[in-house]
């Protein structure tokens, strides 16, 4: 499978207003869904579990409402893949981990809910890297996801089938979890958008819990306008979650068309790595260029301190993951060993924790129970803190000078399958994304060109990150560069 | 404390630090884990050069200071639901080893 030239999608908004009026029937939308899932997922396994009753059912509901004369909502017949760490009262949530592969939540997260009462129709769970630890989907439990552009590469990750799952059409937009790219990362690779809000700006009510400082939901979609609409369905105040933010909003998916006049568009120097595969570099230069074709004033900026993100992410995140995965004991839920005879307490949890998670999780939670541990607390832990203040006081005063900042989303194309086996070097992937969770502020990876591997055309993304709460300016500066 | 970032880690520290984590890990990968945490841990070390001196730490992106819910009852989930995820259960209760006598235990 490969898709050397995508036929554009109609906007999102459109084909909802189908749905609304009856032009269009939600069923006939998901039995689409369905059929191009059964035919293609086989290969790429963007799906732990498709909801092929539930969604039916679902969009049987939505066209007797239109036929009863009630309005769906603006999501009408929205056809919506979810992360598998986002949970759901319908099938399992597993976060691709042996660990929870047979958990079944008794409750729906909020922006299953909220998306639901816009009139959206869930078709399936998505694969994902373990716990959203990764940046490949090598990590699941249950198998990698394949590259809808050339199978031999992994999606990115950790949202891996999500983005996969746009990519290849089985659904209109997805869900994923942004800790430290996971959104962005894989959006680049499939080439679709990949937008992680503001910390705070979507309830995570519901989202298995990673680094609860820098976890974040976002949408994947086709177009940025289609993200906004997903956005508005979900965001905002939610009581559930404490850390859920009061910020003014209002609904975006109709202003993205509207151009920002004397947009201005900072672009590091650091941005502009050596270790930036060429097409990569070459991608950004285009969308320098295209900014400055569609009148922005580029503005060159410092952000010295991106090269201590890596190192600051990989101590908070896992430090956050070892404290948040303490709560898999084998005792309530989740995987349980067998005891030999004279095992005891200590022997279930270390055992039971041993044979649940698979080894990308089992090395964070050390290294997070090391960076925490006495003696060593301020060493790692402290000062990854003080670290993390002065990546945040670098990106305000660079907001000062532009109001959006434009890079690559990763330094690579998607690589081939086992491409960095290392577990550091696959770390290193996530320089030009980790510093945007570390200071909470909002980005957003679209298509910025191809690179050429092997014969085969490869996406690259662009991503812009701006202010925190500033989604309206980041959003219409992101819909330009799309439309250039 | 100075010293002790650039200390390479022992397999006696691996150990400690899998038993704090509690996760059992078998001899035969200890070697191993050493190998990869050392390899992340002389990255992170970066940060060690980073002038930190009278640097607030940042523990969140957002100043939310003791947000109060409303004071009134609300329903919360059927035990019955809840243990269906339990993998033991006796009664209406959760199954766990022995914790206490003959000398075991935690």
């Amino acid at each position: 499978m490969s898709h050397d030239a995508p036929a554009p999608v109609r906007p999102l908004r459109d084909i909802c207003a189908d749905v609304r009026r009856g032009h269009t029937s939600a069923r006939s939308r998901v039995d689409g869904f369905l059929a191009t899932i059964a035919a293609k997922d086989g290969e790429i396994h963007a799906f732990n579990e498709v909801h092929a009753d539930a969604a039916r059912a679902r969009a049987d509901a939505i066209d007797a409402m239109v036929k009863s004369g009630r309005d769906p909502g603006p999501l009408a017949g929205a056809v919506i893949a979810v992360k598998d760490n986002i949970v759901m009262s319908v099938g399992k949530t597993t976060c691709s981990s042996k660990m929870l592969a047979n958990y079944r939540s008794p409750f729906d997260a909020t922006v299953i809910d909220r998306l639901a009462a816009a009139g959206a129709i869930f078709i399936g769970k998505t694969n994902l890297d373990e716990f959203a630890m990764g940046s490949s989907t090598e990590n699941s439990a249950f198998g990698a996801t394949r590259n809808p552009w050339d199978t031999s590469r992994v999606p990115g990750g950790s949202s891996g089938g999500s983005a996969a799952a746009v990519a290849a059409r089985f659904c209109d937009a997805a869900l994923g979890s942004d800790t430290g790219g996971s959104i962005r990362q894989p959006a680049s690779l499939c080439g679709c958008v990949g937008f992680k809000p503001t910390y705070g700006r979507v309830s995570r009510y519901g989202l298995v819990a990673f680094g609860s400082s820098l976890d974040q939901i976002g949408p994947f979609a086709h177009s940025v306008e289609d993200a906004a609409l997903v956005y508005d369905a979900m965001a905002g105040r939610d009581e559930s979650d404490s850390t859920s933010a009061d910020a003014p909003r209002e609904p975006l998916a109709a202003k993205v068309r509207e151009p920002l006049a004397k947009l201005r568009v900072g672009v590091p120097r650091e941005y502009r790595s050596e270790a930036n595969a060429p097409a990569v570099a070459a991608v950004l230069e285009q969308s320098i260029a295209a900014a400055r074709a569609f009148g922005a004033e580029i503005v060159d900026i410092d952000l010295p301190l991106t090269d201590i993100g890596i190192s600051t992410y990989y101590v908070i995140a896992p430090a956050e993951a070892s404290s948040n995965l303490a709560r898999y004991d084998g005792i309530r839920y989740g995987h349980r060993a067998k005891l030999e005879a004279g095992e005891d307490l200590e022997d279930l949890y270390s055992k039971s924790r041993a044979e649940g998670f698979g080894p990308e999780v089992q090395r964070r939670i050390m290294l997070g129970t090391y960076v925490l541990s006495s003696g060593y607390y301020d060493a790692y832990y402290k000062r990854a803190l003080q670290a993390r203040r002065l990546i945040k006081d670098e990106f305000d005063r660079a907001f000062a000078k532009c109001d959006v900042i434009l890079g690559p989303t990763s330094p690579v194309p998607a690589f081939p399958f086992g491409g960095k086996k290392d577990p550091l070097s696959m770390y290193l992937c996530d320089v030009y994304t980790v510093n945007t969770n570390i200071a909470g502020i909002p980005g957003i990876s679209i298509n910025g060109g191809f690179a050429d591997e092997g014969g085969k055309r490869l996406p690259v993304g662009i991503q812009l990150q701006a202010p925190a709460f500033a989604e309206e300016t980041l959003l219409r500066a992101a819909a330009m560069f799309e439309r250039a | 404390m100075a010293d002790t970032t650039t200390e390479a880690l022992t397999d006696a520290d691996i150990l400690k630090i899998a038993r704090l984590s509690r996760l059992s890990l078998p001899e035969s990968q200890v070697a191993t884990v050493r190998t990869q945490l050392s390899s992340i841990l002389g990255h992170i070390a970066k940060l060690q050069a980073l002038p930190t001196e009278g640097v607030e730490p940042m523990a969140h992106p957002m100043k939310i200071v003791n947000r109060l819910g409303a004071d009134e009852p609300k329903g919360c989930m059927p035990v019955e639901e809840l243990l269906k995820n339990a993998p033991a259960v006796e009664d209406r209760y959760l199954a766990v080893p022995k914790v206490l006598g003959e000398g075991g235990g935690a």
